[in-house]
């Protein structure tokens, strides 16, 4: 399946590279390269490739391509997922997935790299699982490594792999136990010129965080879980309780998980939690125009709007922009032609504006199109949907652990059209 | 210690290795000779007595295989520490050694023992390590320890080990696609395994090596599909994926009624709104006449056990099981998959890309299913382009009468995007729009002839070309907007654009008769500079106009041609010179031109507006043909549905234990019991398929035999009807179907004989099974097998033997040496018992070929047991076999003859001695004979033979030579030199002469055998031929095949003998035991398996001479 994983950066240097069957020369990447240039945009490369020999799959995470070569009929999204798996996984041990720390990293890299994939074929994705067999680095680890001579890695199987609860390691011990959830939910809006709702709908995660000992059986009921239109789950959650009851169940794994994500479905209304007022216009034939755009609550239901962010794609045509700001800071990036108003907190009393002028290249046409704003905003114990979490009830285990849910509403892809 | 320093070391170039190789190009394979005292440093670490030093050179080590650097003359330092206890440094020495085996591959055999130890070893995890580098290291000669190694884990307890097993199939394959037949047993076993650690990897073994085999799936379909919701997610996609290609051979399909209604509806839309209100009829009647249909329960369990997948967090896993519905399931039931792909779409790009190209695929199919999620499609200003393209795609797609002003208001906004190549794209989309929406065209020609006036060029002419297709609709109507356009060509320079004016006005000048011969008069002007597209369209429109208007226009034509006439371009030229015969009448002119008229101005069909993604479905979605539109390596197509359901029993799980007295009243009550209902319970709750009884067949039979050949559960209806009229019928029948029956356990028998049988097998059974097993044996000797009594079974041992036969090719390919037949016997003095001493007329050459601590070192890897002191003897050999080295053709008269003396090299206990006897047939006297430049690959050393001064004519000189082969029967190549010539020559030796004799009791050599069980033991069945029968013959062909010392043995049917590898002194035991008749069989146990399984070979086609 996975013949040969390249590490790309940026600038086009090849920085890692693992083969899993025999060796794929460098030059493979070349046709990445072109389709590369060809593409102008990073985010435009197209994720399959196909070459004389071989076909390149590629995803592109925290500025890093990961080129995969593939030599026979798998499905794209099977090399797409377990690729993405690959950068979640540095991510969890390293903190980030960057250039230099898998550079730092680079024999556990390829330590992990070899128990995920046995001959191009996933072998152990499961976080908990590598984590038995490659310990993450941490600075004591390595100060204790060394004083003692044992090694990161482990000599026995893990528990996991054999027992039908892959996810969960076997004796995990906490001397507190806590069992957090975070109910995010992100709304997701098009907004139109005249202010009214194209397109909106609620998507939400409940990620979880779970320090438990032992195999607690957990169980999450909701106050309305018919409000959950299309869920997905960890692998952990009982499917067949779900289906009749309407009951998360599960023995968890240990640490930060996401245990499902859901949707609530766009037949329902949404409410939108801000709305915007703008003016942006252009004037024919001359090299300036205006801009002007007031963000104010609506509908937050006693919590406060806050974290907001807005950023906009200015035409190219734009040189700069003078304006002012009411409140927050803004700035303009004459190069990527990007406009970003960090606002923070919302206060109803006073609403946030910005306006000024616009500067445009002389001679250039107007710009015929208006800029669409993008906005990011977060209100906190507030989930937007409504939905709550009844109660927590463990199993398997005697002692009471400490129980917590978080409620937080943020603006996922909050496109306004202008 | 962590890995953090290793790489910044490297790269810093602290050390002494930094700069030159940064320097360095590893192509130019400069490695070898300008510096290759680089990695120095690090070999020293690695022959270090500290883990910690070691640990630190295979970090940096690693880090330069990382970044692709070259590492590979540190091969044998790094191999020698692969027995290293510092399970860190052993895993990283893995990691090196995968990567290069291939490239030194004979070093890397040196590595196998200990990897054959670790398939021993006590912790599960050791094993399957041992097993995934072993199969990892792609080195040929190592197959057949791989087949055995695999074949020993497929059968091992701890469940991950069989999973490594089952990834290391593939691995085999693609290394020698000989053993097909043999992993393809293998394949079969591990599928009935029933833990789901196993089942997705066993399934991808079979996705690669035997996917046509369709046949192995039928009994484990259901177990299949129970277990999938526990299968680990990667499995589950390869499993999903398969299954849908077995259901589509294995079930009807389940919208056979439907397609009909289908057909009908998609006619209406695409075609004219007008109702057919009598098609309607005519298909109802149709309908009437078809079978109702019902699925078979078993389509039905793969539906119901995927289903909760679509739930997955994995994308792949929901696009897997979006595909399987979308093939396989009636179309009420395909919407479920709708919601789960748009979840899809929030996820990350490369993902919504390629839900996004499916999504596009099954719009077109089932436009219903997604329209509920419009609007999930909408675009974003910052979607990349790609996506943004494909969101389009589907939102055309989606389009019809009663979302269209929707779609419309939505493109709207589109089109003032700032990104030109989406706006483009979202005209192309408005055509397609209006040419499938009749209700909308006039809307959206208004709405691209406004877009005409746009200030950007690219709009303009995509619009043009858009508009010029919708006009051909219906061009009557339309005089004002192809005036319209007429005006633009003043202003429009995007070629493709103009040439579609052109050819608008010219299409349909009859409609604007007087601006048409003006746009002429402007073109002829510009003619000379214009683009070559527009010059063709330039002479079609003159001749158009010519044809329709010549009084206007004659002139203006003809200056048009004169200069299309001396244009650079061939085409024009060649396109002036046919029209202008064509429509200029002259006397000379042919018939053709009366109907020029015709030619130019027929009625021209409208272009139909298609989506890209029309008919892609017929690539299985989600997979990479299907992404590309095009057959990728290794593509299974998604077979049609057959017309008729194959026999759907074929997956009933029957009890193994089958016992031949089943009594006909008992099987007549079975053959009443409902099936299906029964499975359908039965199946659904547990894994426990195969507890059903084997009413399953019997019924199958049944049913067949009472006639009606359609699916299952229609005739269930009948059948108890049926049963006793037709009770005496079937009586009747009763013989033949025993019959059927019987061959049916005999496939069911041929399944299971890899794996030992699985029940209690009656005699009759295990008879028949060792039967079958001496035929293999048989066949691989290349003797008939006695006569096959089913076809299937004749097919397995024949293939099997095949395979094998293949194999054993390659063993003899090396023994390719034929004795040559003026060998004499050479007796050699028994004197030489026990004798170490090198005799004195043979000193040894000071310069050593290979660092010997190397390969001292090597040995070590090799732990043979101490407390064992075995003896070495002289051999008690018959005849001894002279191999042609030289041939006196070739050596121009001189002809060199070698065979292996038998007896300890002098000097140096791990060399084989080789007698060289060298006999000068030329007049002349040749001189200075010597080995020169030996090439002995890694780990190889020759001892030359001291030089010969002078031969004479006619002489004959006779000398020895120490080779140590690593054990390895690996050829030594070397230069034999004369004053005049050089002749390269190669010794191979035969395995039996790798070893040595070994004297040892009885009872050591039964302790020894207990040692070396599994793996280690090799056990082949032979017929022995006539003559060989004696104990004299038997223990002569034996020693004369192997250099092996006889071991008193206490039963006189038994054969024993010891030997010890020369170069490592591993032990290598020999039994065989005499039964009756010819029939022998041979056992082997050795350590060293790829010798094991050599001298088997040898040993058997010794016996069989």
């Amino acid at each position: 399946m996975i013949h040969s994983l390249f590490l790309i950066n940026c600038s086009g240097d090849i920085f890692l590279e693992k083969h899993w069957k025999s060796v794929v020369s460098q030059s493979v990447c070349d046709y990445f390269f072109e389709a590369q240039e060809k593409a102008i945009d990073v985010e435009n490369v197209p994720p399959v490739i196909s070459t004389p020999h071989h076909y390149l799959i590629s995803i592109y995470r925290d500025k890093i391509f990961f080129v995969s070569v593939i030599q026979t009929e798998v499905p794209p999204l099977f090399v797409i997922e377990f690729l993405h798996r690959v950068a979640d996984t540095f991510q969890d041990y390293f903190g980030e997935c960057s250039e230099t720390a898998i550079k730092d990293n680079v024999v556990i890299v390829y330590e992990l790299l070899e128990e995920m994939l046995d001959n191009g074929f996933p072998l152990a994705t499961e976080s908990n699982i590598l984590k038995e067999l490659i310990k993450p680095p941490t600075i004591l680890r390595s100060v204790v490594n060394s004083i003692t001579g044992s090694s990161n890695v482990g000599d026995t199987l893990p528990t996991g792999q054999l027992s039908n609860i892959p996810w969960r390691r076997a004796g995990v011990k906490y001397t507190n136990n806590e069992a957090y959830f975070d109910v995010i939910e992100e709304i997701d809006a098009i907004i139109d010129k005249s202010g009214s709702t194209v397109f909106a709908e609620i998507q939400g995660v409940i990620d979880s965080c779970i320090k438990l000992s032992g195999m607690p059986d957990l169980s999450l009921s909701f106050m309305n879980p018919r409000l959950l239109d299309d869920v997905s789950f960890h692998p952990c959650i009982r499917f067949k309780r779900w289906e009749s009851e309407r009951v998360l169940s599960f023995i968890p794994p240990d640490g930060n998980f996401r245990l499902i994500s859901y949707r609530v479905s766009s037949q329902n209304l949404v409410a939108i939690p801000v709305y915007v007022k703008h003016m942006i216009s252009f004037k024919e034939n001359s090299s300036s125009g205006r801009f002007d755009v007031t963000i104010g609550p609506k509908q937050n239901m006693g919590k406060t709007v806050e974290g907001v962010v807005m950023t906009v794609h200015m035409p190219k045509a734009v040189l700069n922009m003078s304006l002012s700001a009411t409140q927050g800071s803004y700035t303009f990036d004459p190069v990527t032609k990007v406009l970003t108003w960090d606002v923070g907190k919302i206060t109803p009393q006073k609403l946030p504006n910005l306006k000024g002028i616009v500067n445009l290249q002389s001679g250039a046409p107007k710009p015929e199109e208006n800029p669409s704003l993008n906005i990011q905003f977060k209100i906190q114990q507030l989930a937007i949907s409504g939905l709550k979490v009844n109660r927590l009830d463990m199993y398997g285990e005697k002692y009471k652990p400490f129980k917590g849910v978080k409620y937080i509403t943020k603006a996922g892809k909050f496109q306004v059209r202008t | 210690m962590a890995a953090s320093p290793a790489y910044g070391e490297e790269k810093g170039g602290s050390s002494s290795l930094g700069e030159p190789e940064y320097g360095h190009d590893p192509a130019s394979g400069g490695i070898f000779s300008s510096d290759y005292k680089r990695h120095d440093d690090l070999k020293e670490m690695l022959d270090s007595n500290k883990d910690s030093l070691k640990l630190e050179a295979m970090k940096r080590i690693v880090a330069m295989i990382a970044r692709g650097k070259n590492a590979s003359d540190l091969f044998p330092a790094v191999v020698k520490n692969v027995a290293c206890k510092n399970i860190e440094v052993k895993k990283l020495v893995y990691v090196y050694l995968v990567r290069y085996a291939e490239e030194q591959q004979d070093l890397a055999l040196l590595s196998i023992s200990t990897f054959q130890r670790g398939l021993k070893d006590p912790n599960q995890l050791i094993r399957a390590s041992a097993l995934r580098v072993l199969s990892s290291i792609r080195v040929p000669i190592i197959v057949p320890i791989m087949m055995l190694a695999i074949k020993e884990a497929a059968s091992d307890m701890s469940p991950y080990v069989r999973k490594t097993a089952a990834h290391a199939i593939p691995k085999l394959y693609s290394l020698d696609s000989d053993q097909k037949d043999q992993l393809i047993e293998v394949i079969e076993k591990l599928l009935a395994d029933k833990t789901t650690l196993v089942a997705g990897s066993v399934v991808m073994a079979f996705e690669e090596v035997c996917p046509e085999r369709i046949d192995l799936i039928h009994k484990n379909y259901r177990k299949l599909c129970n277990l999938l919701i526990d299968v680990e997610e990667w499995g589950q996609v390869v499993i999903i994926n398969m299954l849908t290609r077995y259901a589509r051979t294995q079930f009807l399909s389940p919208n056979q009624n439907e397609s009909l209604l289908e057909e009908n509806a998609e006619k209406a839309f695409y075609g004219s709104e007008e109702e057919d209100a009598k098609d309607a009829k005519a298909e109802a009647a149709s309908l009437a006449k078809r079978k109702p249909y019902v699925m078979d329960p078993d389509h039905r369990l793969l539906l119901r056990n995927t289903k909760p997948l679509l739930q997955s967090r994995n994308a792949a896993v929901v696009m897997a099981v979006a595909q399987l519905y979308f093939h396989l399931a009636p179309k009420a039931e395909v919407g479920v998959i709708a919601k789960a792909l748009v979840r899809l779409l929030r996820s990350h790009s490369e993902v919504q890309y390629v839900v996004l190209q499916n999504v596009a695929t099954m719009s077109i199919k089932r436009r219903g299913m997604f329209e509920p999620y419009l609007k999930s499609f909408y675009i974003r200003s910052t979607d990349p382009t790609q996506i943004k393209i494909l969101k389009l795609e589907v939102l055309t797609n989606l389009a019809n009468e009663t979302n269209i002003s929707t779609i419309l208001r939505e493109f709207q906004t589109y089109i003032r995007s700032m990104d030109k190549d989406f706006v483009a794209a979202t005209i192309q989309a408005i055509g397609r729009c209006a040419t499938n929406i009749g209700k909308v065209r006039d809307t959206c020609l208004n709405g691209l002839v406004q877009l005409l006036s746009n200030r950007d060029e690219l709009v303009v002419a995509e619009s043009v070309v858009v508009i010029k297709k919708l006009l051909q609709m219906q061009p009557a109507q339309h005089s004002e907007i192809i005036k319209h356009m007429a005006k633009l060509t003043d202003n429009i320079q995007v070629p493709m654009a103009r040439a579609s004016i052109l050819w608008l006005i010219g299409e349909y000048c009859e409609h604007v008769p007087k601006i048409a011969p003006d746009v002429l008069r402007k073109m002829a002007k510009s003619f000379t500079n214009e683009e070559d597209i527009v010059k063709l369209q330039v002479i079609n429109l003159a001749a158009k106009l010519y044809l329709t208007n010549s009084k206007q226009s004659k002139l203006l034509t003809q200056y048009v041609l004169n200069l299309a006439k001396y244009d650079q371009n061939y085409d024009i030229r060649d396109r002036a010179r046919f029209i202008r015969q064509l429509i200029v009448p002259t006397e000379k002119s042919g018939a053709l031109n009366k109907y020029a008229k015709k030619l130019f101005l027929a009625q021209k069909p409208a272009p139909v507006l298609e989506s890209s993604f029309k008919d892609r479905d017929h690539f299985q979605l989600g997979s990479l043909s299907h992404l590309l539109n095009a057959k990728a390596v290794g593509y299974q197509e998604l077979p049609d549905w057959p017309d008729e359901a194959p026999d759907p029993s074929v997956r009933n799980v029957e009890v193994p234990e089958w016992t031949k007295c089943t009594i006909r009243e008992k099987r007549k009550e079975k053959v009443e019991k409902p099936f299906y209902s029964d499975s359908e319970g039965e199946s659904g709750a547990t894994e426990s398929a195969d507890s059903e009884p084997e009413s399953g067949s019997e019924e199958s039979g049944s049913s067949s035999s009472s006639g009606s050949s359609s699916s299952g559960s229609e005739e269930e209806e009948e059948e108890e009807e049926e049963e006793e009229e037709h009770s005496e019928e079937q009586s009747e029948d009763k013989e033949e179907e025993e019959e059927k029956r019987l061959k049916r356990k005999e496939k069911e028998g041929s399944r299971k004989a890899a794996p030992r049988s699985v029940g209690s097998p009656s005699e009759e059974e295990e008879e028949e099974e060792g039967a079958k097993k001496s035929k293999k044996k048989k066949a691989l000797q290349g003797r008939k097998g006695r006569a096959e009594t089913s076809s299937e079974e004749a097919s397995t041992s024949e293939s099997s033997s095949s395979g094998s036969d293949s194999g054993s090719e390659a063993e003899t390919k090396r023994r390719k040496a034929p004795p040559s037949s003026k060998a004499g016997p050479k007796e050699i003095s028994l004197l030489d018992l026990d004798d170490f001493t090198p005799p004195p007329p043979q000193p040894i050459p000071s310069s050593s070929i290979v660092s010997t601590s190397l390969v001292t070192d090597l040995e070590g890897l090799t732990l043979t047991d101490t407390s064992l002191t075995p003896t070495l003897l002289s051999p008690a050999f018959g005849t001894v076999k002279t191999y042609e080295l030289l041939h006196r053709m070739a050596g121009e008269g001189l002809a060199v003859e070698y065979c292996f003396s038998r007896r300890p090299f002098p000097g140096d206990p791990h060399m084989v001695a080789v007698q060289i006897q060298i006999s000068n047939n030329t007049d002349a006297e040749v001189k200075n004979l010597r080995v020169s430049e030996p090439k002995p690959l890694s780990g190889m050393r020759i001892q030359e033979f001291p030089e010969i001064e002078s031969l004479a004519p006619g002489d004959t000189a006779s000398v020895v030579m120490g080779i140590d082969f690593c054990d390895s029967t690996q050829a030594a190549n070397f230069q034999l030199c004369t004053h005049t010539r050089h002749f390269y020559v190669s010794i191979q030796p035969p395995v039996g002469e790798l070893m040595a004799p070994v004297f040892m009791s009885e009872n050591e050599f039964k302790k020894e055998q207990g040692k070396l069980t599994g793996m280690s033991e090799i056990t082949e069945k032979l017929t022995l031929p006539e003559k060989c029968r004696s104990d004299h013959a038997i223990v002569q062909q034996v020693t004369s095949a192997a250099n092996v010392g006889r071991v008193p043995c206490g039963a006189s049917n038994e054969y024993r003998f010891a030997a010890k590898t020369v170069t490592s002194g591993s032990l290598v035991l020999i039994t065989l035991e005499r039964r009756e008749g010819g029939a022998a069989q041979l056992t082997i146990n050795s350590e060293k398996m790829v010798i094991g399984t050599m001298l088997v070979k040898d040993i058997s086609q010794a016996l069989a001479q």
